[in-house]
């Protein structure tokens, strides 16, 4: 037991959080005795005996569970454990339950946990759909309906489509630019620890008196600023996540910059790594805002402060600045990675160099320095700064250009290819063309003022929101888990189910989005419990294309698990591609490469007669010199 | 390599299929019947929108389709595609044709915006106060009267509404108007409509402002002018105390717009 209780783990983890709980609360409490004050404090937007623990109890937790270990004997001066990699690599499956500092390890961590909160808030957006699918309320009563669309869409975006990505390429990117690991092993794992917590705080607010927080993910003030308690654990939440978020991305930008294979210059990256920078540089810099502003609605509520009060010389729509300034670079937070999967995946399936590579990284790196420029456009209806309307207006139509410079290459890429439709992965990157060129059309719409003043906060909103979010997003995902699942399980997936899944998934998400444009524009608000009758019959079609979606997924859900255990064995290289991490066996050796590989083209050379991007070092050096590129006739 | 495609027939395809889609997509009245003198003008805007996106979206279609038809792997078939890296003068063109479409479109869509936005001399002003879960009306030049839950506006003259919100943000909407405006505590914001049908219409609340957003709606009137003056001589309230403090204590925060000088 003592033996338990000094080693990192569950039991410590455990009781460091009930002790960082506890020491939170003892805080709280001889602190307001201390002041002559009642122990407890009930105010709605309040409870500090609460809301304290809430912070202490997880670092609690993260102390226990191992996560400073290292760090904290090296900032005391004491000896430090000599390096064993006993926390590296998985040898059974109890090993994904650890403290483990393998990128691979980490990165089907990262996978599992968000896809968990993927079932958790598709289940909530199935009950959405059941009371939506008639006029009136007849499930949930509105309050709750109000907590679980917030709690829904907080779930999808933070804690996983964002992180979802940082899983996806935690496992592949060091592969895929020839490292051993990640720059900052620990960190990372780290960063994976604090998610699921995040994610818990989201679910947990359901218990706080008051119900979950119901403010929408926006948690506009002073709605949110007034709102019981469960908005506080998702102002906690979000600074979890966020931390998670942001370390990562620090860790993702000094792995790309420095520990490239030799050889591997800026473009010789295959554009994945190319997305994951430009997705990094947007995390570091934005992410900070959301963890501020909704810093800020904590202490207007637990302190009284006045950032929002407008009663108090707050600002009221400030909060909508701050947040978008985030938000806005957070679209493509969970869109740019998808971009760099859809790459990889058409290239490898259509046989072809990728059409324009250097456009194709340009155009990134063209979305991160405009996505900065464009927050505002969330808020033409907002009563800002009337005048600022126009140049937002400007920049966020400007943004579709490198966007569409994206589309087009991806269909220039397909032109005299070989074309292979057998991997569900290619199926579902084909799809996202076509769903996710809608969703950047109804994008263009939107950006346009005098359009988003009759149809901002309508239904026209939440299916533009859900084609680049499901339609776009979510496909690259599947895309990329399908695509990396042979190498990440050493197992081959059933493509039959994959092709249901993928019809079944397209076909409802086109069933569920498109009708919701069109009650939109004919005047139903979104965020709403109950409609007008007129409204009623695309409603329950909407609602049963939605449980259908809902019901693909559990398909999904059964081909991955069942062909984890028992799919047949996966070659090292089962889709022919070229980049590194297809140079190893699958999955990859416990340290990736027995030897360093080294870079001698670039990634997308298929064609080329000869070519090679990358060889290992014990390979024999007769490699012919690639040919000089074809470009252009 | 261009030259190895049927460009013509690809290009007429694209053609043809924005043809059949603008003209199904246009005669569909989206937006629901038009009752402001802003309505039929974003209507149109976003008509010439639709047949845009009607273009591009066909456009990618048949160069995906085409493709598939045309560049899938036979059966068995392992070799690579062609190595064709990039083709400049596409990317350029690809660069370039959009960015003239979308400055266009942001063009035409300033120009809709200021005239939808243009004050016009003889403006009436209609105070407009949300609160959870509810609407009510101001007619400061007449005698401060006030209505809740319904508002008159005669036909065919400018109402310029200034919002104040009590409480939470709350949004005013009137989809037939075409006109959206949130309504901020501690500011007041201005939406402009010159209503040209007569009739009844709804005012939906538009920003979630707690459990009882989803009910939070008014009835709009829009009459004769004479009939309106009838209505607001009718009306025995007055705008209560703390209402009209909010206005006092509001700060104009919507400046004049760019075309009328401000900035």
């Amino acid at each position: 037991m003592t033996a338990a209780i000094k080693q990192p783990g569950w039991i410590r983890g455990a009781l460091g959080a009930l002790l960082g709980a506890a020491f939170g609360f003892a805080l709280v409490v001889a602190l307001r005795k201390a002041s002559g004050l009642p122990a407890y404090q009930t105010e709605q937007t309040g409870y500090p005996q609460v809301v304290v623990p809430l912070v202490t109890g997880p670092l609690g937790f993260l102390l226990g569970f191992g996560c400073f270990d290292y760090w904290l004997r090296w900032a005391a001066g004491m000896p430090t454990i000599p390096e064993d990699h006993s926390q590296h690599g998985a040898k059974s499956w109890r090993d994904y339950f650890r403290f483990n500092t393998d990128h691979k390890v980490i990165g089907i961590q990262y996978i599992c946990t968000t896809f968990f909160f993927f079932f958790v808030g598709g289940l909530m957006a199935m009950l959405i759909r059941a009371e939506l699918a008639q006029p009136g309320t007849q499930i949930v009563d509105a309050s709750t309906f109000n907590s679980l669309f917030s709690t829904h869409a907080v779930l999808m975006i933070f804690v996983f489509v964002i992180p979802v990505f940082a899983g996806i390429a935690n496992y592949v990117l060091p592969l895929m630019i020839g490292a051993p690991d990640m720059a900052f092993p620990r960190l990372n794992a780290l960063s994976f620890w604090m998610l699921p917590l995040a994610g818990l705080l989201f679910i947990g607010s359901f218990l706080a008196p008051g119900g979950a927080f119901d403010a929408g993910w926006t948690g506009y003030a002073p709605l949110s600023t007034g709102a019981p308690l469960g908005q506080s654990f998702f102002n906690l939440g979000v600074q979890f996540a966020g931390a998670s978020s942001i370390a990562t991305a620090l860790n993702f930008l000094v792995t790309i910059i420095t520990m490239r294979a030799p050889g591997m210059t800026f473009w010789r990256m295959p554009l994945l790594v190319w997305a994951n920078l430009s997705t990094s540089l947007l995390v570091v810099a934005a992410t900070p805002f959301i963890a501020g502003v909704q810093f800020m609605v904590l202490f207007d509520r637990a302190l009284h402060t006045n950032f929002f009060q407008f009663a108090g010389g707050g600002d009221v729509v400030s909060y909508q600045h701050i947040f978008w300034f985030y938000s806005h670079p957070a679209v493509y937070i969970m869109m740019l990675p998808g971009f760099g999967i859809i790459s990889e995946v058409i290239s490898t399936h259509a046989r072809k160099p990728i059409f324009g590579y250097r456009l194709m990284a340009l155009a990134l790196i063209g979305i991160v320095v405009l996505s900065y420029s464009v927050w505002a456009h969330h808020m033409f209806v907002a009563g800002m700064f009337s005048w600022l309307r126009v140049p937002m207006m400007i920049t966020t139509l400007l943004i579709a250009v490198p966007t569409g410079i994206k589309i087009f290459s991806w269909l220039g890429t397909l032109y005299f290819g070989k074309i292979h439709t057998y991997s569900t992965a290619m199926l579902f990157a084909l799809a996202f063309i076509v769903t996710f060129t809608i969703g950047g059309i109804s994008g263009v719409m939107l950006g346009m003022v005098p359009i988003d003043i009759h149809v901002s906060d309508t239904y026209f909103i939440v299916a533009h929101i859900h084609f680049v979010l499901f339609g776009g997003s979510v496909f690259t995902i599947f895309a990329g888990i399908y695509h990396w699942f042979p190498k990440m399980t050493g197992r081959m997936y059933d493509e039959r189910l994959g092709r249901i899944h993928f019809w079944g998934t397209l076909v409802c998400t086109w069933g569920t989005f498109i009708p919701m444009h069109w009650i939109g524009m004919d005047g139903m608000p979104r965020r709403v419990a109950d409609y007008a009758a007129k409204f009623g019959d695309w409603n329950l079609l909407i609602s049963c294309f939605a449980f259908g979606l809902g019901a693909m997924q559990l398909v999904f859900l059964y081909n991955m698990v069942v062909s984890w255990r028992f799919g047949p064995k996966a070659e090292a290289n089962p889709w022919r591609a070229n980049s590194i991490e297809w140079l190893v066996s699958s999955p990859p050796p416990i340290f990736n490469f027995d030897e360093i590989p080294r870079v001698v083209g670039g990634p997308y050379e298929y064609g080329v007669p000869g070519a090679r991007h990358a060889i290992m070092a014990g390979e024999s050096a007769e490699v012919a010199q690639p040919e000089p590129s074809v470009v252009g006739t | 390599m261009t030259g190895r495609l049927p460009i013509a027939k690809m290009l007429a395809a694209t053609i043809a299929m924005t043809a059949v889609i603008s003209a199904v997509m246009v005669s569909i009245n989206w937006d629901g019947p038009e009752a402001s003198t802003a309505a039929p003008k974003i209507d149109d805007l976003l008509n010439v929108m639709i047949v845009l996106s009607a273009f591009v979206f066909s456009l990618v279609m048949v160069m995906l389709f085409y493709a598939l038809y045309k560049f899938r792997a036979k059966p068995g078939d392992e070799s690579d595609g062609e190595p064709i890296h990039g083709n400049t003068r596409l990317e350029v063109a690809w660069t370039l044709i959009p960015t003239i479409i979308v400055l266009f479109g942001a063009g035409y869509s300033w120009a809709v915006l200021n005239e939808i936005e243009e004050p016009a001399p003889d403006a009436m002003t209609v105070d407009v106060f949300s609160q959870q879960y509810a609407w009510s009306f101001g007619y400061p030049g007449k005698g401060e009267a006030w209505s809740q839950g319904e508002l008159h506006v005669p036909l065919d003259r400018q109402v310029q509404f200034k919002m104040h919100a009590q409480d939470v943000i709350h949004s005013f909407w009137v989809p037939e108007w075409r006109i959206k405006k949130d309504n901020v505590p501690g500011i007041t914001t201005t939406a402009i409509v010159t209503p040209d049908k007569l009739g009844t219409f709804q005012l939906i609340c538009t920003e979630l402002c707690g459990f009882g957003h989803a009910s939070m709606r008014a009835k709009v009137v829009v009459e004769k002018p004479a009939d309106f003056r009838k209505w607001v001589a009718g009306l025995s309230e007055k705008i209560p105390q703390p209402f009209k403090e909010s206005i006092v204590q509001d700060t104009e925060t919507n400046p004049v717009p760019l075309s009328a000088g401000g900035a």
